[in-house]
């Protein structure tokens, strides 16, 4: 509304962030959060061993994750920032409102994080001998920050899901303290060692020789770390599963799995417990035979935890759904408190920016084009991933026109029927528009290109509200 | 007619007091844009060096050194990033993120962009020994890095300017329609011309120190030599800069000008002198001893921050009148929301009360435009019961499909879609409540 509106109408908005976002906590779960600690575990083994080799293990490690860390690490977590700037700049301008010191702390946590991490790594082949110990310190020292990094974020995304005593408090710390923190994190700080497990499995036999006693020691403890958060992981993720708001938990179907395979989530639910019990199998053989286990074996733990973190992180931004800021502001990014307004005046009446102020009956397409640019695209496209053509081809079929009343009346109700879609912010004029536009897709296929590409257009707002001849009620 | 948006801000209040804010921002910019500038003017001259390397070995060695510390700097320039990116997004919310959107493409590209120019920094370093007999793919793989340094500022860039003139807004199509305002370009150069600058600095200072081995690395190169290398850069670039800065002056649009910014950037640009004139005097022997240098980088400092002052105030002044604007719009919107929040419950309390359905209707359909007994926007009540009376289906048509009897009222739009059975109702009251005196 008083914003451009940015839209990639093939790749769909939300999958821009998704693959950052994924990415991004795929890095830094197993690669800093858990991957220091195991390091600096892997690192003190050495030290207390008098082994060198162990020491030599421990570093090319951390050169593999330092790498990939600080550029590609580094960079998808700007890049959520600048993606969420992108798709939805209500939600997180109105989340860098109230957690603007969480963001802020972290920085600073941030700032010691990569001075440590350089110095750890660009100190450990000259901090020797004597000062062996404060460097296995260092390492030590680096993982509570790394900790903390996730400890203060967690709050925030806990926040988006169940608001809590912010509702009424609107503080800081009643933002942060919200009922989703400890279970997510409880969750999440296993979960990490976890990661860090499965990619140390995947770089050993990468710098080990084959049949060497360091590949199979290694192996062994990598495998017994795994195992040792396997437990803390199931227990924290229980409770995660519990503080879920009910509401939510019920759209765990269509998040896993999409609409179309709403049928299938038990099938989806066991193969990801599946998935999981492979993971510890894997870590069992690697902690009791790991002599004798290969390194395709070795890899599958790191693939299969990278699907379900992913998958986790999508179901966890899914079950949020309507809102993105639960009880404040919905996925189209519109605020609960503004729907009366909108929904008695229109949103082409009020939006600043765009190309149909009013509708009429020579507009209707072109009017009913511009709400659902204003109202859907932020998580529909036309033609491409989650595209309305193949949601409304489902609902309709292809053997007959698509109706436009039965659209009408879909649309007015869809909040209703469908939990984790928001309700119409529009008027009665503008359903029927956007219902017009819809059934023209059912023939020919039309594409919104987003402002980056298009530009603004924005027409004067009328000073009086144009009163509106429908009243809805929600 | 270009008409300037004026959008709602985010109505929630700012984090902290707007002073704090603004000190916060500044001085981030300045932690921040001091490491870009050794990043990508280290990146340049370590190319400049393994360039020349090619005929005389030690400038190879002396390129492989500086390549250690742009590996270092890159991760400070990043991390030291995100305090100002969220001091901006908090601070001008609406303005950076039109912005973005208006240059969504090359924005998001950012990202693959820098990490990969990232990566090739590290394959460079790496790979130095082993690409010893392929040089030219060696300085390919930088090469590659600073052109990806080179683009990348100007996506930064186009975006802070164009933030920086909703009246701008409207006219964009794209990255490259916002590259081209006024003065992006200028401050490009100017951004390039100083990153040169601070990294021969810091060379200065790096190789010239007593704690550093220079004979171990060098065949050749004193410190003294190496420190004449890089004064003479930093010196000749700061002559082109004396040229380029008072462009972007020049070329800044006038919207945000204002004799007090015009006075602490000149303030900075003087500063400068006597530190060009000691770089100079360093240079004139033939032995460089880098004494001045602290007090070469201490003008430079107060260059730095009139600079960086300089910059924000220009912002300020800029988006001063339409913060304004906007502040007034936003308090119009959430007291239109909040009324009509509390229509709607009152109308559904009123309707639970007793309130006749046709009164209901009328104060949530009509009321805007149609009071009792005056005129609002369209003739009062008073006036429509005596046209009418006794003729509530007239008042039925009229509503369904209005025609345009007074030139000196708006068209009314047309209510068809309420329906004849809400429209009977509202005929009824507004006949009712016209003719009470």
């Amino acid at each position: 509304m008083d914003l451009p509106v940015f839209h990639l109408d093939f790749l769909n908005n939300r999958m821009l962030i998704a693959i950052i976002a994924v990415l991004h906590v795929v890095i830094n779960h197993g690669m800093a959060v858990g991957g220091i600690p195991l390091i600096a575990y892997l690192e003190r083994r050495g030290l207390r061993t008098g082994d060198g080799a162990w020491d030599k293990l421990a570093f090319q490690i951390l050169s593999v994750f330092f790498i990939v860390t600080t550029t590609i690490g580094a960079l998808t977590g700007v890049g959520i920032w600048l993606s969420a700037s992108l798709v939805n700049p209500y939600a997180i301008g109105s989340l860098i409102r109230v957690f603007f010191w969480t963001w802020f702390v972290e920085w600073l946590v941030f700032v010691t994080e990569v001075a440590l991490i350089l110095a750890y790594t660009l100190t450990w082949k000259t901090w020797i001998g004597p000062r062996k110990q404060a460097h296995v310190k260092l390492g030590v020292v680096l993982a509570i920050a790394s900790w903390a990094t996730m400890a203060l974020i967690v709050s925030i995304l806990g926040f988006m899901m169940d608001p809590g005593s912010w509702h009424s408090d609107r503080t800081l710390f009643s933002g942060m303290l919200n009922p989703l923190y400890l279970p997510q994190l409880a969750f999440r700080t296993p979960l990490a060692m976890l990661m860090a497990g499965s990619f140390g499995l995947v770089i050993v036999p990468w710098v080990t020789e084959r049949g060497s006693q360091l590949r199979t020691e290694a192996i062994r403890t990598i495998g017994r770390w795994m195992l040792a958060w396997t437990i803390p992981c199931v227990l924290g993720g229980l409770w995660y599963i519990r503080a879920v708001p009910d509401a939510m938990a019920n759209n765990l179907a269509v998040a896993l799995l999409t609409q179309a395979l709403e049928g299938w989530a038990n099938t989806a639910i066991r193969v990801l417990m599946g998935a999981c019990l492979v993971i510890t199998g894997i870590a069992l053989w690697a902690a009791r035979w790991p002599k004798s286990i290969r390194p395709p074996v070795l890899v599958t733990p790191a693939i299969l935890a990278i699907v379900l973190l992913g998958t986790f992180e999508r179901v966890r931004e899914f079950v949020r759904k309507p809102y993105a800021i639960a009880g404040y502001l919905y996925s189209n990014g519109l605020r609960v408190d503004d729907y009366p307004l909108l929904q008695r005046d229109g949103i082409l009446t009020h939006a600043t920016y765009t190309t149909v102020r009013r509708v009429t009956p020579d507009n209707q397409i072109a009017a009913g084009r511009e709400v659902f640019n204003l109202a859907c695209t932020r998580c529909h496209t036309v033609d491409g991933v989650n595209g309305i053509r193949d949601v409304l081809a489902r609902m309709y079929g292809d053997d007959s026109a698509w109706n436009s009343e039965a659209i009408v009346g879909y649309v007015g109700a869809m909040h209703e029927i469908r939990p984790f879609m928001p309700p119409f912010p529009g008027n009665e004029a503008e359903k029927r528009a956007l219902a017009a536009f819809l059934v023209s897709l059912q023939f020919e296929r039309d594409v919104i290109e987003g402002a980056q590409v298009t530009g603004v257009e924005a027409p004067p707002r009328p000073t009086s509200p144009d009163p509106a001849p429908i009243f809805v009620a929600i | 007619m270009i008409f300037t948006p004026v959008p709602r801000d985010i109505p929630l209040p700012l984090p902290a007091s707007p002073e704090l804010l603004h000190v916060l921002l500044v001085v981030a910019f300045i932690a921040h844009i001091l490491f870009v500038n050794l990043m990508v003017g280290g990146s340049i001259l370590v190319l400049g060096c393994e360039l020349r390397g090619f005929g005389k070995p030690d400038y190879d060695r002396l390129a492989r050194e500086l390549a250690v510390t742009v590996t270092v700097n890159k991760s400070l320039a990043v991390v030291l990033g995100v305090a100002p990116l969220l001091l901006i997004n908090v601070l001008y919310t609406i303005h950076f993120y039109t912005a973005n959107a208006l240059t969504g493409t090359a924005w998001i590209l950012l990202i693959p962009a820098i990490a990969t120019a990232f990566l090739l920094l590290y394959l460079h370093k790496y790979t130095w020994d082993r690409l010893a007999d392929h040089k030219w793919i060696h300085v390919g793989i930088l090469a590659i890095a600073v052109a990806l340094f080179l683009a990348i500022p100007l996506v930064f860039l186009a975006n802070v300017n164009l933030m920086m003139f909703p009246d701008r807004w409207t006219g964009i199509r794209g990255f490259v329609s916002a590259l081209l305002l006024p003065n992006v370009f200028p401050r490009y150069f100017h951004f390039l011309c100083a990153s040169l600058i601070v990294t021969s600095l810091f060379g200065v200072w790096y190789f010239g120190r007593a704690t550093y081995p220079i004979e171990s690395k060098f065949t050749s190169f004193t410190r003294p030599a190496i420190r004449r290398i890089f004064y003479s850069v930093a010196f000749m670039v700061s002559l082109v800069q004396f040229v380029v800065g008072p462009l972007v002056l020049f070329t800044l649009p006038a919207r945000g000008l204002h004799p007090n910014m015009v006075f602490v950037i000149l303030l900075g640009a003087i500063m400068a002198l006597p530190a060009v004139w000691m770089m100079w005097k360093e240079l004139s022997v033939r032995e460089p001893h880098g004494e001045r240098l602290r007090y070469i980088v201490a003008y430079l400092s107060m260059t730095v921050a009139c600079m960086a002052i300089g910059r924000h105030m220009y912002r300020e002044t800029a988006l001063a009148e339409h913060r304004e604007q906007m502040l007034v719009a936003t308090q119009q919107w959430v007291l239109a929301s909040e009324q009509a929040a509390h229509d709607r419950e009152t109308g559904q309390a009123l309707a639970a009360t007793g309130v006749s359905p046709g009164q209901a209707h009328f104060q949530s359909t009509c009321g805007a435009c149609h009071a009792r007994d005056h005129r609002l926007v369209g003739p009062p009540l008073t006036e429509i019961a005596t046209i009418y009376a006794g003729d509530p289906e007239g008042i039925v048509s009229w509503a369904r499909a209005p025609g345009k009897k007074r030139a000196d009222a708006p068209q009314m739009p047309a209510f068809a879609s309420l329906g004849d059975e809400k429209l009977a109702s509202i005929a009824a009251y507004m006949l009712e409540a016209g003719a009470t005196p």
